[in-house]
């Protein structure tokens, strides 16, 4: 039984948790003072010791991407915070920037002493106005104790952060998207090579890290990479945040060790709502691959969760009960993907076009018998075709849910239309939108994107 | 001067070669070399969209995707888990390459992302502009699937967007393979069209607010003109978004006021037809495009590419030579595109090259001779045709006459081929007896005429576009690359992108060309370029020199090892400059290149169309080069005797001689008057000439006033070769069968007329004719001597004082240049492409603004005792004070005609009475009187 282990979110229901003194007064900041009088190839080799992997969904391992940077020439190097949360059901970096802030800005001083870097960004979804602030607000008060600007802690280690606010783009929270966005041009992915570490933020070697693995880092740094790596599995290290929401009694953050279970989840968030089935899940946000109830003793951890055919990606743990039209869900995680898709590559940009008028038909009981063939043979043209992950992720939610489901789908073409209740599975009573392909088709709009997602 | 040791001449770098394997088939490459290239070195096509060798890669359409593995570390080849974009991706060693030839997965992938690509693409090929030459359509019937499985709903957009006068999109037939803003990002670096939206409604644009979705209720252009007709009805309804709320609402009418005020500031960059200046390239955008979303206003629906026939072809319009094609049907040109030479032009021309075809067919086209007579008082009848026979009567009577009283002048002008050059230079001497013959149809000296026949005739090819690419610096003397030679522009923007080329430009300011050369202002007043460039010659170690001075960076450039100084026409009618140029040479070791702006200089400087010289570079003065000359015409007798060995009268020796009877008679080509910087007395002259032959294309001021017209055939229609400033020799054949002659031919049978053979009776015989006498191997002319500048008011005088436009009165010096779009006879007939020039303004430093009383928007007169042209003013950043620049042959500016002044005198600027409304509503009034 492995149970719930707070360290990010340790001091969350402290009074006035974002203030600077409160991080203090629970400890903050031991780790940069500790930093300070380590050599940064220390410092980089103790993140590689703990396993620390990345926590924004690929889960590569933070002190090799660090380590990556060529031999310091002089010139600038950046750290980038992807701070751009924008992944359908993720939630865990808003709530700690807004809990705790002073994680990230130490973890960002941290990384930036051990990589060489003098002026840090973190880039904020923007639409998340008052995480802006809260940061904006961090940012300042570490300022105004020395633990930022010139000399800090009279080390001769000098560091600004730089807040900005990306446009409201999921797209930019691709990393070399989200550069360019930073630089001011459009948020497209860029070609790769050349990497980040060699030619990232104006063509400066760049690391672009997640929130929570910056902010994972002063732990790491102040108690030692074998408490981190006493934590979870061999090769999943340490704590992570899992985000439960859906129809869990007690949906929110759990911070447990990497390697805990929904099942053990479920038991702290009090269980499925109104002890409904529990009929599918995702375990990594939308993007990766549904799980269903056969899964709820699958380890979260990288490796099992991967063997298992999903992945664990931002630990985001969307629990839909049996009330819920797998069809009617999946087709509005299809319209994110459609609406959000940036445009450069063909298949992202057309297939997403194409498979949400699909899944609008089928849910709206026009669909046809080969639709579901077609639904497959198009997200196999579109995963590892695509420029960047984003139109690979777009296919998961699809050819999982026909995997798991697919009586489901054939019966809304048999019975022509959805045999589910769609108010069913809501709190509140409601009028469904209707999915409306043949209005729109009548009507000329565009459905394909930019009609939708609102 | 620094030592290097350099390599020998033409020897090249063996590329290092990388093994790998294609489709079984093992093969070696250059590193470096894309997949995509390799593929097709070996035969392999993979079908792409996005791809383009001059672009850099984008890997956007997805449509190349092949199966890639590679070795590991332990050399074990390991196939990489997706399919790899071919056009983005390198060979290396060991790679083993699967196309859609040998791989499912590959074929599978492509045939995938042809069928998206297909999806939203509209079916109307029957009558899309592409249709037939489309890569879509062709790639779609190798590599696509039979039958659609799409039965949604297809993507559509209201049609089309006008980009600009000339290029349309229709946004619904995009692939968004970005090769079009690529292209104007990367090589002309005009983005004025972008990627905009996102998603599927993403879209290719100009700024336009209407789809943007924060269109102002105007049209904002003033004048209801910002596009033809059929354009202006569909962008005004034309949205790209779901609407978004009432344009009229109250937040609106506020938030366009703001965004008048902007417009206003950047009027300066607004073209003709009202809209912000796009490019001089953007045609090749529409040549590039891989569908039929990018159009040409002038050939959309005109025509379908299998009923063409397609000639290449040398463009007329600079002296760069790029080469081109010319697409025709039934007689009429059609099109043109422009040709592949990685030599000179590339895959680029200029939209001038591109779209200015129309005036070779012009309604006022010359088909028959025509005749005059004059009474008893000299006062002349109306031309009326005429036989070529009793045209070339009355003309050889009317010149032997004229030859046997006082003479007569040449004004062969600059747009002639080599061939017919040639046989002007021979008629002139051969047959009238005279080296009063002269091409330059522009601002011109003496000094230029020694520098010509020093540097650059007879010396065969000098600096090629390949070195200019890769000088490590250029200096533009006197030479706006981007208005006057637009390919060499663009080889000179490459070779700042890819080489690290450094530029500097001789200028009163930083014109929009230089800043994308990203190149360094050396600033001279108009009329200062000598000294200027005499203060380059030595390092510039004078201790009071600011740090960062361009002129210590320019001089300290121009002595690396294949550094450049290109000479602009402009330079010739500043006193010392061209002898400047050559001791600036002399002093840093860079090389000089001379780049005229008219397609047949270089040829006419090779063919003796000067005053001083004879072909291949020959001086008359030399008895040697005379004797050569003779021996190779064949001279002997009178005609022997009839070769001067004193140098003639100029261009404006010519006029002057002519109005005052010191010459009785003239055979002009190809010269427009206004052109000449004193037209009105050019005038006089030509009426005062007792008799006058004009060859032409089209009817001008000169057969106005001529006895006999001979029709001359124009490009199109006849065969004939340009030397460009390259001195590369640019041969093309005639497009469209014809029966009008070329000059030379035309020439032949006059000189026949009067008893000479000219040697040019076919195109053939000419071009012979021009290779039998080679270059000059005996001394060369000698150098210009060193002139003083007629007022050295530049940064080398410390004190103001007597410096015009310092703000003690309303005078400044004038600077004046052409555009490549302006009101010049060869753009003639063509509506969409005028759109598109750069609306003339008055450009004035901030200083000398205020010292005026002039702000920015405000109309302002530009005045000589001759007469004033008045434009809105655009105060210029970092322009030289006391200097005032309008463009010399715009609309609503000639300056040579209305001002009678030429680039360095003085004129007066002031304020324009009339403009009494606000800043706003002066400029919407127009540009010209």
């Amino acid at each position: 039984m492995t149970d719930l282990l707070p360290v990010l979110t340790d001091t969350w229901d402290a009074p006035r948790s974002w203030r600077l003194s409160t991080y203090e007064k629970h400890g903050g900041y031991a780790g940069l003072k500790k930093a300070l009088r380590m050599a940064p190839s220390d410092l980089v080799q103790t993140v590689k010791d703990s396993g620390l992997r990345g926590r924004g969904g690929a889960g590569f391992p933070a002190g090799m991407k660090w380590g990556f940077l060529p031999p310091d020439d002089g010139g600038p190097r950046y750290l980038v915070v992807n701070a751009d949360e924008s992944e359908p059901g993720t939630c865990k970096d808003i709530p700690l920037m807004m809990a705790s802030p002073q994680h990230l800005i130490e973890g960002a001083i941290i990384t930036s002493y051990a990589i060489g870097c003098n002026h840090a960004f973190i880039y904020v979804r923007g639409e998340v106005l008052h995480v802006y602030r809260r940061l904006l607000e961090a940012v300042a008060e570490a300022r105004r104790v020395g633990y930022l600007g010139t000399n800090i802690l009279g080390s001769g280690f000098d560091l600004e952060i730089t807040v900005h606010a990306g446009a409201g783009a999921y797209i930019c929270g691709e990393e070399t998207a989200l550069l360019d966005s930073l630089e001011g041009l459009r948020g497209q992915p860029r070609l790769k090579p050349p990497f980040p570490a060699v030619e990232g933020l104006y063509a400066r070697p760049t690391v672009v890290n997640n929130v929570e693995t910056v902010a994972s880092v002063p732990g790491i740094v102040d108690r030692g990479s074998d408490w981190f790596t006493a934590m979870g599995t061999e090769k999943s290290t340490g704590h992570g945040l899992f985000s439960l929401s859906g129809h869990v009694t007690r949906p929110g953050q759990y911070e447990a060790p990497l390697g805990i279970t929904l099942r053990e989840l479920l038991d702290e968030a009090g269980g499925m709502r109104g002890g409904k089935a529990l009929k599918f899940w995702t375990p990594g946000g939308s993007s990766t691959p549904l799980f269903t109830a056969e899964h709820l003793d699958t380890p979260l951890d990288y490796e099992s969760v991967g063997a298992a055919g999903s992945m664990l990606g931002t630990r985001a743990l969307q629990l839909f009960d049996e009330t819920v039209c797998v069809v009617r869900a999946v087709s509005r995680w299809t319209d994110f993907y459609a609406h959000e898709s940036c445009g450069k590559c063909t298949p992202c940009r057309e297939g997403t076009y194409w498979l949400k008028q699909i899944l609008h038909r089928i849910e709206g009981g026009e669909g046809q018998d080969q639709d579901i063939d077609v639904l497959l043979d198009l997200c196999d043209n579109i995963l590892g075709r695509a420029f960047c992950a984003l139109g690979d992720g777009a296919t998961s939610p699809i050819t999982s849910s026909i995997q798991y489901f697919r009586d489901e789908y054939q019966a809304h073409i048999d019975g022509r239309g959805c045999p589910f209740d769609p108010s069913a599975s809501a709190l509140f009573p409601y009028t469904p939108r209707t999915p409306m392909p043949s209005a729109a088709a009548a009507s000329g709009q565009l459905v394909g994107a930019g009609g939708g997602g609102h | 001067m620094t030592v290097t040791t350099s390599k020998p001449e033409g020897e090249v770098a063996e590329p290092k070669m990388v093994a790998f394997t294609i489709d079984g088939i093992e093969a070696q490459v250059p590193e470096g070399t894309l997949i995509i290239r390799a593929a097709e070195q070996l035969g392999i096509e993979i079908p792409r969209f996005c791809d383009h060798p001059l672009l850099e890669p984008a890997g956007a359409c997805r449509q190349c995707l092949v199966e890639v593995a590679m070795p590991d570390r332990e050399g074990n080849v390991r196939p990489m888990p997706k399919p790899q974009a071919s056009c983005t991706m390198t060979v290396t060693p060991g790679m083993v390459v699967k196309t859609q030839v040998t791989s499912p997965v590959a074929d599978k992938a492509q045939q995938g992302v042809m069928e998206l690509l297909l999806m939203n693409h509209p079916l109307d090929c029957p009558v899309c502009d592409k249709g037939g030459e489309c890569p879509l359509q062709n790639q779609a019937m190798s590599a696509g699937r039979a039958d659609t499985r799409f039965e949604d709903v297809k993507r559509t957009f209201p049609k089309p967007v006008s980009l600009s006068s000339q290029i349309l999109l229709d946004r619904e037939r995009c692939v968004l393979c970005q090769r079009c803003t690529r292209f104007s990002d990367e090589i002309a670096g005009d983005a004025f069209i972008a990627l905009q939206m996102r998603g599927a409604t993403q879209q290719i644009g100009r700024f336009d607010e209407k789809i943007l979705g924060f269109e102002s209720p105007g049209c904002g252009c003033g004048d209801g003109g910002c596009g033809s007709a059929d354009e202006t009805s569909s962008s005004a309804a034309d949205t790209g978004v779901p609407d978004t709320g009432a344009p009229d609402s109250p937040g609106r009418e506020a938030a366009v006021i703001g965004a008048d005020a902007a417009a206003a500031k950047s009027r300066a960059e607004t073209d003709a037809g009202g809209q912000g200046f796009s490019s001089y390239f953007s045609g090749n955008t529409v040549q590039i495009c891989p569908v039929g979303a990018l159009t040409g206003a002038s050939y959309r629906f005109r025509s379908r590419p299998f009923d063409l026939v397609s000639v290449p072809s040398i463009a007329e319009h600079d002296s760069c030579g790029s080469a081109i094609r010319i697409d025709h049907r039934r007689g009429q040109v059609l099109r043109r595109l422009s040709g592949e030479d990685p030599v000179v032009n590339e895959e680029w021309i200029t939209d001038k090259d591109r779209f200015a075809f129309t005036w070779q067919s012009a309604p006022d086209r010359l088909t028959t001779p025509l005749v005059r007579e004059r009474d008893e008082a000299g006062d002349r009848g109306e031309l009326r045709p005429a036989s070529w026979a009793e045209a070339l009567e009355v003309a050889a009577q009317g010149l032997a006459r004229a030859r046997a009283a006082a003479g007569v002048g040449v004004l062969p002008g600059g747009r002639l081929t080599v061939e017919d050059a040639y046989a002007w230079s021979r008629f002139a001497r051969q047959v009238l007896g005279t080296n009063d013959v002269d091409q330059r149809a522009r601002a011109h000296s003496a000094e230029e005429a020694e520098f010509l026949a020093h540097a650059v005739a007879g010396t065969g090819i000098g600096v090629t576009f390949a070195e200019l690419e890769k000088a490590p610096a250029v200096l533009l003397a006197g030479l706006e690359a981007e208005e006057e030679a637009g390919v060499t522009f663009l080889r000179l923007r490459k070779g700042v992108a890819k080489h690290g080329t450094r530029v500097f430009g001789l200028a009163p300011y930083a014109s929009r060309g230089l800043t994308k050369l990203s190149g360094t202002l050396v600033p001279a007043v108009p009329g200062t370029e000598a000294t200027v460039l005499a203060g380059l010659r030595g390092p510039v170690t004078d201790p009071t020199t600011p740090a960062g001075d361009p002129r210590a960076a320019a001089s300290q450039a121009l002595r690396e090892q294949g550094a450049v100084i290109l000479v602009g026409e402009r330079l010739a009618a500043s006193r010392g400059a061209c002898a400047a140029v050559l001791e600036l040479a002399a002093a840093t070791g860079a090389r000089v290149a001379w780049i005229p702006r008219r397609a047949g200089e270089r040829g006419g400087v090779e063919a003796g169309l000067l005053p001083n010289l004879l072909p291949g570079g020959r001086p008359v003065t030399d008895p040697a080069a005379r004797a050569e000359v003779t021996a190779a015409w064949g001279l002997s007798g009178e005609e022997a005797s009839r070769l001067s060995a004193a140098p003639g009268l100029d261009t404006a020796g010519i006029i002057d001689a002519l109005s005052v009877g010191h010459l009785s008679g003239a055979i002009v080509g190809g010269v427009e008057l206004a052109d000449l910087p004193d037209p009105a007395h050019a005038r006089t002259a030509l009426g005062a000439a007792g008799f006058l032959v004009s060859l032409e294309v089209r009817r001008s001021e000169v057969t106005d006033l001529a006895d006999v017209v001979l029709p001359v055939a124009p490009p199109v229609e006849r065969a004939g070769s340009y030397w460009n400033w390259e001195g590369r020799v640019r041969s093309f054949g005639a497009a469209l069968d014809s029966t009008a002659l070329p000059d030379h031919r035309a020439l032949h049978a006059l000189a026949a007329q009067l008893g000479s053979d000219l040697g040019a009776g076919t195109p053939g015989e000419a071009h012979l004719a021009v290779a039998a006498l080679g270059a000059w191997t005996g001394p060369r002319a000698g150098a210009p001597g060193a002139r003083t500048p007629e007022f050295t008011a530049a940064g080398a005088t410390p004190t103001p004082a007597g410096r015009p436009g310092t703000g003690a009165d309303d005078t400044a010096v004038l600077a004046s240049w052409r555009m490549l779009l302006d009101d010049a006879r060869g753009q003639d007939g063509e509506r969409h492409l005028a759109g598109t020039a750069k609306r003339p303004v008055v450009r004035v430093s901030s200083t000398t603004a205020s010292a005026l009383g002039l702000s920015d928007g405000v109309q302002a007169r530009v005045v000589t005792g001759r007469g004033a042209i008045t434009l809105p003013v655009a105060v210029t950043a970092g322009m030289v004070d006391g200097v005032v620049w309008v463009p010399l042959a715009s609309s609503g500016s000639r300056v040579h005609d209305t001002l009678g002044a030429a680039p360095g005198d003085v004129v007066r600027v002031r304020a324009a009475q009339a403009a009494g409304g606000s800043a706003g509503k002066s400029i919407d009034t127009g540009s010209a009187e």
